[in-house]
């Protein structure tokens, strides 16, 4: 962990090498991810609500699950970009260093820029928590906390399988796009306003539904007879990150190099 | 120390043909070549050696290399170094080896070097004390001081290319790989390399396998080389044994006072001559170079004579083509 944090002071002096397009680019993921959000207010602008759901509530929802994009976009972009690192050779280093690969590809890179983006979803969802009337508790406040991490877990798991899948391929997979831009964009709403299957695809096998929409229900007080389940289904993303991890030291083990 | 048995790799390689056409082809329908890099090498090295590791490009040098620092596993055969089998006990083994990519840096491109080394320090996990006086050895030895605050970005590549043999250093590694150290070096710096080399080996018993294509490099540095192509061990031998081998070849070159005749001279092949300059090549197994000078001196009047052994590079082409490779 204390290396971890050295490697990315490391990224950060390399970053500070080049403020002027650090800053333009903070800007703009600060900017961007309101164009969404401008097109979710003039749709409840316009409905009014969806299947009982208040435009705050969603805005709960939506900043949620936004906040865990960008985090894991900060945190797991080594992973996110991985194929470069296959493509030019420099995973060889990363394996004759006496460190586990999953820390070093995490160290490997850090993308600073998404500050913004953390930075918008962080102002929606304190403009939601403003907007909406509901009793905190201590208990509640935990919940929101650990979600945003069960989701960081499942957007990194995610980019760690289209890691894996550099080792057969060498380029990067757009494919698993579908999966984080797709399930971003999918759970940014409540789940139960699609049809089941859908519903069924983000609780059992990508639990997006397990760390945003369920436990939501408990925190606005919609959930129906025992909160426990509700508050600890979140668990399902940290597990998420299980089966990830194993395919990938399966995949390290199929690495094949480049030409030398 | 380094013991390597049976080793065999081969990789699928897509076929490409040319032409836009025959891409959209591929596109759906690939056929596939297999592609032996490694077939069946076996070698030991002992401790303290410097072994060359040659052969030409696409020979499998860089492949065994990788497979010998534990970056890709092999289809078949053994390979341990220092009791460990590298594919296998990755992290703990790496601890004692170094690795240098001629052509890939392993400095972080934008922040001073002494920072890229510092972060090193933290990854192989050596004591401070440690560190400090390993630093300041390689320091002066490979003259860093002057370097070692720029970034890596603003170094020219001879320079970056000591940095690069200083980081591989650190953690005082018993195995060093050097996987083409001197690619694209100028003649000074170059040197400066071999002399550390030499030096890391004879001081502190670093054992050092080298890939190269400059011979120059294995000549200053490799008493034995191991030659590899198209996959297969060639020849695992000293530098010397070539020169035995291929050196009774001598080149005579002789001036002489003008002699209008062309010279026919018993037990050697008259290569070129004019009326002032002959070349003759002689095979010193066949003849005595005395006897050649006597025949010569009995022809024409002798002004100089130069005798040169065939160039270790013209060795090894030999060797290349014996082995029709």
């Amino acid at each position: 962990m204390k290396l971890y944090g050295k490697y990315i002071a490391m990224l950060f002096k390399s970053q500070m090498q080049y403020r002027a397009s650090f800053w333009l680019l903070t800007l703009g993921q600060f900017l961007v991810p309101f164009s969404v959000f401008a097109g979710l207010y003039f749709l409840f602008e316009r409905f009014g609500q969806i299947r009982g759901w208040e435009f705050q509530e969603v805005a709960l929802c939506f900043s949620i699950i936004h906040m865990s994009y960008a985090l894991s976009e900060c945190f797991a972009r080594g992973f996110d970009s991985f194929s470069t690192l296959v493509g030019n050779g420099d995973f060889d280093r990363v394996l004759v260093r006496p460190r586990s690969t999953v820390l070093q590809v995490l160290g490997s890179k850090f993308e600073f820029s998404r500050v913004g983006k953390l930075a918008q979803s962080l102002f929606v969802l304190g403009w939601a928590i403003s907007q909406l009337v509901m009793d905190w508790s201590m208990l509640k406040v935990l919940v929101l906390l650990f979600m945003i991490v069960s989701g960081v877990c499942i957007f990194t798991g995610i980019f760690i399988l289209a890691a894996t899948m550099c080792f057969w391929t060498v380029q990067g997979l757009e494919i698993a796009n579908i999966f984080t831009d797709g399930g971003r964009e999918m759970a940014q709403y409540p789940l139960n306003i699609y049809q089941k299957w859908v519903v069924r695809f983000f609780t059992f096998i990508i639990p997006f539904g397990c760390v945003n929409y369920l436990p939501l229900l408990y925190l606005l007080g919609k959930s129906t007879g025992n909160d426990l389940p509700y508050m600890l289904a979140p668990l399902a993303g940290i597990a998420f990150l299980v089966p990830c991890l194993l395919m990938w030291s399966h995949g390290v083990r199929h690495y094949r190099s480049t030409g030398s | 120390m380094i013991k390597v048995q049976g080793l065999s790799k081969a990789y699928q390689v897509a076929k490409r043909s040319s032409g836009v056409k025959q891409a959209m082809k591929a596109l759906f329908k690939r056929e596939y070549k297999i592609v032996e890099a490694l077939n069946d090498i076996s070698f030991t090295i002992e401790q303290g050696e410097i072994v060359g590791y040659i052969g030409p490009n696409g020979a499998g040098k860089s492949t065994t290399i990788k497979v010998m620092s534990g970056i890709l596993v092999p289809d078949h055969g053994t390979c341990t170094v220092m009791g460990y089998t590298p594919w296998k006990d990755r992290v703990n083994y790496v601890k004692h080896i170094g690795v240098v990519f001629g052509q890939r840096s392993q400095l972080w491109w934008d922040v001073p070097v002494l920072d890229s080394f510092d972060l090193l320090r933290d990854i192989y996990k050596v004591p401070e004390e440690e560190y400090r006086s390993t630093l300041a050895l390689l320091t002066e030895t490979l003259e860093l001081e002057e370097i070692i605050q720029m970034p890596v970005r603003q170094l020219s590549l001879g320079q970056r290319m000591r940095c690069e043999i200083a980081a591989s250093l650190l953690h005082s590694p018993s195995v060093l790989f050097l996987d083409e150290p001197t690619i694209g070096l100028d003649a000074v710096s170059k040197i400066a390399v071999r002399r550390f080399i030499r030096r890391i080996n004879e001081e502190k018993g670093v054992t050092i396998i080298l890939t190269t294509h400059d011979m120059n490099d294995i000549e200053a540095l490799a008493n034995r080389i191991i030659l590899i192509g198209k996959g297969k061990l060639l020849y695992d031998g000293s530098l010397n044994a070539i020169r035995n081998r291929f050196g009774t070849g001598k080149t005579i070159t002789v001036v002489y006072s003008h002699h209008n005749e062309p010279l026919q001279v018993e037990g050697a092949v008259v290569e070129s001559w004019s009326a002032e300059r002959a070349v003759l090549s002689v095979d010193t197994s066949q003849v005595v170079i005395s006897e050649v000078l006597i025949r010569l001196s009995q022809q024409v009047e002798l002004l100089d004579v130069t005798i040169d052994t065939l160039p270790i590079e013209d060795m090894i082409v030999q060797l290349y083509k014996e082995h029709q490779i």
